[in-house]
């Protein structure tokens, strides 16, 4: 089961869906925070819906409010870095251009594929706890530091 | 792994960098929580907060309570960028900047205003581990900035020691103890350029404006006289190797322009009146009492939120409970020379300590000048008081954090009138870094005394200590004389030259100053219920005085419950400024 976890981590890393961070995350993770990654996905999906709420309030202003658009989802990439949400961040960074561009097609464009790889993370993720939380404690041990 | 141990203000008791006291600002929770999570792995002791204002009050709140602060660039209710520079300017504190946004632009935005360093989110285990090193090298940087002595090597040493052997009195990073003024040797003699404080400061490298220095520079300038000296001239008096004559020079241009400002702003109010004072708070009856003239109608006591706007200075004593007073010079506000303060911050600030304001003029020679004074009253307590927009860069100077009065006023009467008899015709300019930090921290009490809303220039009177024993001074002649010698006397000066003969006479001559002031404020900032109304009428009366009568002798004691209880303390008087309302404590 380990293993398991373990080839399931490293394939969403492959798959540039997790970075760095992800691994930080658990490294952080310990005795007295055994559930902290866990924790710290469900407050990004917690905040990111929020957020992401607003950006489709936005989306929907005619004329589109670019600069407004581009702090939305610089607040929205931020939070996206924190569980080290890769694609969702490239996403980010692309629906940013857009909107420096003033191009508004481009940006529904990319915020639709933003939703898509978002919410196959979101899947992805609850898996992988899922399955953390199976094989207990061991797995998610942090590494000396 | 835990370090979370004492208190914040305690001293770290672990071997630096250990107990590293961090605060976090960031209006992401995610990260929040993850930062705390990975400073804490460093053996860090972690605050968070979520608001840039939230950070602020606690900054001030807890003086001494922290040693680096790391904040987002992008937050809701302040931007990053407003926040390191409060943070550089009243606290000097290391600050670090973090943003998901990399660009160059932005990271040297950042570093332009004082961050000591930019992290790029997501942040590494490793970046957090070192931030320490930015603690450290303020540290050194700040012994050299104090002219110093012999002493700098020995700090730096003792530092290294410190680190090295994990002796708990290695550092005394956590008071800001190297600040103290004491003579440090810059030992890199070589160190003669505009290389001080933090490095990272861009690419000008700010010198800070200790209070010692300062006041050296106060003191040089009222030797030549205001008006005529030259950054070239007040160099030289002031004797400070290291500093440059571009430092004194734009630093004189803040001082000009905060004395003009507060010229002008003691003329704006005169006529207006309209002193706002927020009350908050419980105001604790110390033994102040606010004895007003007669024609001050003050009688309201119900405190009302309303801002105060004193222009001018204000000196607020913070009085013991035995009933002395203390005397609390508000720093010039704003341009507008206004001295906006939230009343309850006010009372916050002095009801722990049961500050009063006393101010007591008793020099006649103060008369007459107070009549062409320009309500500056030197900040005795150091607090911090935002300032808005007017002044932008003068914030500084009203930074001062009620300390313990005792000691604060000390520290005061230093930073801003240096003991010299000589007719300081500005001092009111304090537009320098005041940093007066209480000899110990001062005891925050669950009041602080909040910011002020922003867009007004707010004292933030940090809780004094109740054995803050520093009573009033007398504005014994020697302070008046001089200070009232011109025009822009500051009220401070004269109280706080005499600062040791306090005996409870504050002399709040300001003659202008206090009609412009709005002695409500001061009132205010010691009381903790002004009521507004009160302080209404306060700037009712004092629109029109111009008091020359002032500043007599009157010794107005103003008591921070300003429950207003207005009666007129020792000797009514003739205050002729009682008229305006004068709160003297």
């Amino acid at each position: 089961m380990h293993r398991r976890l373990a080839s399931m981590r490293k394939s969403l890393l492959d798959q540039g869906f997790l970075d760095e961070q992800f691994i930080q995350l658990e490294e952080l993770q310990d005795d007295s925070n055994p559930n902290f990654v866990e924790e710290i996905a469900a407050s990004y999906y917690r905040d990111s819906a929020r957020q992401m709420l607003n950006i489709d309030q936005a989306l929907d202003k005619v004329p589109l409010d670019f600069t407004k658009l581009d702090n939305l989802m610089h607040q929205f990439k931020g939070s996206s870095s924190s569980i080290g949400a890769k694609k969702v961040k490239n996403e980010s960074t692309q629906f940013q251009e857009y909107c420096r561009a003033g191009n508004a097609e481009g940006c529904r464009r990319t915020y639709r594929q933003l939703k898509k790889e978002y919410a196959t993370l979101k899947k992805k993720l609850e898996a992988y706890f899922q399955l953390a939380r199976q094989a207990g404690p061991l797995e998610t041990a942090s590494r000396p530091k | 792994m835990d370090s979370y141990s004492n208190g914040f203000s305690s001293p770290r008791a672990e071997a630096f960098p250990a107990g590293l006291r961090v605060l976090v600002v960031d209006d992401d929770p995610t990260w929040l929580k993850i930062l705390e999570k990975m400073l804490k792995k460093c053996s860090y002791e972690v605050t968070t907060c979520c608001l840039a204002r939230e950070a602020l009050d606690l900054l001030r709140e807890r003086k001494d309570g922290f040693d680096i602060v790391i904040s987002d660039v992008n937050m809701p209710d302040m931007d990053g960028f407003k926040l390191l520079e409060h943070v550089g300017l009243e606290m000097d504190l290391p600050v670090i900047m973090m943003s998901v946004d990399g660009e160059t632009s932005r990271v040297m935005k950042g570093v332009q205003h004082g961050a000591c360093d930019y992290l790029l989110k997501p942040i590494r285990m490793k970046e957090l581990k070192n931030i320490w090193q930015h603690v450290f090298r303020k540290k050194i940087h700040e012994v050299r900035d104090i002219e110093g002595l012999e002493a700098g090597i020995e700090e730096f040493q003792m530092m290294r020691n410190g680190i090295s052997d994990q002796s708990d009195d290695g550092f005394s990073f956590c008071g800001g103890d190297l600040n103290s003024g004491r003579k440090r040797k810059d030992f890199d003699n070589k160190h003669d350029d505009k290389n001080f404080g933090d490095p990272s400061a861009g690419k000008r490298t700010r010198v800070v404006w200790t209070v010692d220095l300062h006041q050296k520079f106060v003191k040089a300038v009222n030797y030549m006289g205001f008006d005529k000296v030259g950054p070239k001239k007040i160099l030289e008096l002031m004797n400070v190797p290291w500093l440059t004559r571009e430092n004194v020079a734009s630093h004189l241009q803040k001082y000009r322009l905060y004395l003009s400002r507060l010229q002008k702003d003691n003329d704006l109010k005169a006529s207006h009146g309209g002193i706002k004072q927020s009350t908050d708070a419980t105001s604790r009856d110390q033994a102040g009492n606010i004895g007003f003239k007669n024609s001050i109608n003050i009688k309201q006591n119900d405190a009302a939120n309303t801002k105060f706007r004193i222009p001018g200075n204000i000196v607020i004593q913070n009085s013991n409970p035995k009933g002395h007073e203390t005397v609390v010079s508000s720093p010039d506000l704003g341009p507008k020379g206004a001295l906006v303060s939230d009343a309850h911050e006010i009372q916050k600030a002095t009801s722990s300590s049961g500050v009063g304001l006393h101010y007591s003029f008793g020099t006649p020679e103060l008369n007459a000048k107070y009549a062409t004074l320009s309500s500056v009253l030197p900040p005795q307590f150091s607090w911090n008081q935002e300032h808005k927009p007017q002044i932008e860069q003068n914030n500084v100077f009203n930074h001062l954090s009620l300390p313990d009065l005792h000691d604060q006023i000390q520290i005061n009467q230093e930073t801003f009138f240096p003991n010299y008899p000589t007719p300081f015709n500005k001092e009111r300019d304090k537009l320098t870094h005041i940093k007066v930090m209480p000899p110990h921290g001062t005891k925050c009490s669950s009041q602080n005394i909040r910011q002020q809303m922003p867009g007004e220039n707010a004292f933030r009177l940090d809780p004094v200590q109740s054995e803050c024993s520093t009573t009033t001074f007398n504005p014994s002649e020697p302070i008046s004389r001089s200070a009232w010698s011109s025009k822009d006397q500051v009220i401070d000066q004269i109280l706080v030259n005499d600062l040791d003969s306090l005996n409870g006479n504050l002399i709040l001559g300001k003659s202008s100053a206090l009609t412009s002031l709005n002695e409500n404020f001061l009132a205010c900032l010691l009381q903790e219920d002004c009521s507004p109304n009160f302080f209404e009428l306060q700037n009712r009366e004092f629109s029109d005085c111009n008091n020359p009568g002032l500043l007599s002798e009157p010794s107005i004691y103003l008591y921070d419950s300003l429950k207003f209880d207005y009666e007129y303390p020792c000797d009514p008087i003739e205050y002729p400024v009682m008229d305006q309302g004068l709160f003297i404590a």
